[in-house]
């Protein structure tokens, strides 16, 4: 009886992951520029994936373990990877959306092209 | 039921697969590449798990967590070559 529910449980969760996937994908579609972009994809993706590994570790409950470290494992690099991925946007050059209201890291050091001294 | 409860979800997961593939071959900019690439490889790490639980094999789970791994340091060199620093 416990198996069968937390078996449902975990059907649901895999189908809130497979939106989630779905809304990361059409926000890389439809924002204007990279930096809203990345936005929209990166956490919607992190947290479509970390609920499929936890769906699919209450379907089968002799994976539970294995699957926590994944998702450990993807809580821990997710944020990692985004805020490089920005720092490398940004510093490659790529155009801010006419939009911006405000951009805090003009005339900084980590402008583009200019160096740290 | 289940095999088409699971026939949808990977469908789900195929249209979004589509969604970035449209975002990395249309990106005007590296950047956008990059970042369409590492909406695909999550979402290719959540279709190998739901392989591993359809074929029913503990070691496709190891699979994914390599996968993760790997598809972290592929994303931070290409962070690092972008941004001038490699």
């Amino acid at each position: 009886m416990i198996a069968l529910i937390l078996y449902y449980i975990g059907i649901v969760l895999c189908f809130i992951g497979a939106v989630f996937f779905i809304l990361g994908g059409i926000g890389l579609i439809r924002m204007p520029d990279v930096y809203n972009r990345m936005q929209a994809s990166t956490k919607t993706t992190t947290l479509g994936l970390m609920s499929i590994v936890l769906g699919v570790g209450l379907m089968q409950p002799g994976w539970l373990l294995k699957a926590i470290i994944i998702i450990v494992f993807i809580a821990l690099t997710a944020p990692v990877g985004a805020s490089a991925m920005a720092r490398a946007a940004y510093k490659s050059g790529v155009p801010l959306w006419e939009g911006t209201k405000i951009d805090q890291c003009e005339g900084e050091p980590c402008k583009r092209g200019v160096k740290k001294e | 039921m289940m095999d088409i409860l699971f026939f949808t979800l990977i469908s789900l997961l195929a249209i979004a697969t589509f969604l970035a593939l449209y975002r990395l071959i249309r990106g005007p900019s590296a950047a956008d590449r990059m970042v369409a690439l590492d909406a695909i490889t999550n979402v290719t790490a959540g279709l190998l798990i739901l392989i591993a639980f359809l074929s029913g094999r503990f070691i496709y789970v190891d699979v994914t967590l390599v996968f993760a791994i790997l598809s972290f340091v592929g994303l931070i060199v290409v962070a690092r070559y972008l941004e001038g620093g490699l």
